[in-house]
């Protein structure tokens, strides 16, 4: 998360902040039904939703757990009177299915600002519920 | 009531998922204590762009912008003068 190359947090003390969320999938189903591309492109990016709507079947849940996501980061790094673009907390996906978080624009500088280190993402789901929980390393 | 408030009234009847009823809520109750998740809330602020022909900007989308009716009647307000 550095956004230097030397690391001005050594020898500082660390601290571990957490976010968690929990969305209903149905719920989030009846969002795209009722709002469309407009719900959907408010929230996410253009690489989540190309991942979501691989799978016309798995889509829902996708976007829930990538909501969730969202959400847990902004408790996580305490960014929600911050007033930023969902779009900046970007859920990635690698091939072996692991996830993890990219900050862009004004919520990489809170983040920043905020001394954050590093940022560790679960994502999970069970029935009509996802969920994600967010681990930040923060130098205070 | 204002004619603003009634249509903010109804859209979180419709889309806040609040506990109680939107109808009679106090305007400075606050909205995710009456059961409003931060789901719901995305729900509502596209509502009330749809209803109010606003875009709420990237400054705006703030926990507190919807955090009551007299909270969402202000920022509607500033956006319908902007």
């Amino acid at each position: 998360m550095s956004s230097g190359s030397e690391d001005s947090s050594a020898g500082r003390p660390r601290t571990l902040r957490v976010g968690t969320d929990l969305v209903q999938i149905s719920r989030i189903a009846e969002s795209i039904e009722r709002f469309g591309d407009r719900f959907i492109r408010r929230l996410f990016t253009e690489g989540e939703i190309a991942y979501a709507t691989s799978s016309e079947s798995l889509q829902a849940e996708r976007f829930a757990a990538r909501f969730s996501a969202k959400e847990a980061a902004i408790k996580a790094l305490s960014l929600s009177e911050d007033g930023l673009d969902w779009k900046q907390i970007e859920v990635l996906r690698a091939a072996n299915g692991a996830c993890t978080l990219r900050l862009h624009g004004a919520a990489l500088a809170a983040a920043v600002q905020a001394g954050i280190l590093e940022m560790s993402l679960s994502l999970s789901h069970e029935g009509d519920y996802a969920t994600a929980v967010v681990v930040c390393l923060a130098a205070l | 009531m204002s004619d603003l408030v009634s249509k903010i009234r109804n859209i979180l009847k419709e889309h806040g998922r609040l506990s109680g009823d939107a109808a009679t809520l106090d305007p400075h109750a606050d909205l995710y204590q009456a059961g409003m998740t931060s789901h719901a809330s995305v729900n509502v602020m596209l509502a009330l762009e749809g209803e109010f022909d606003v875009e709420f900007p990237d400054a705006m989308l703030k926990r507190n912008v919807f955090s009551s009716i007299a909270a969402i009647s202000a920022a509607v307000s500033e956006l319908q003068a902007a």
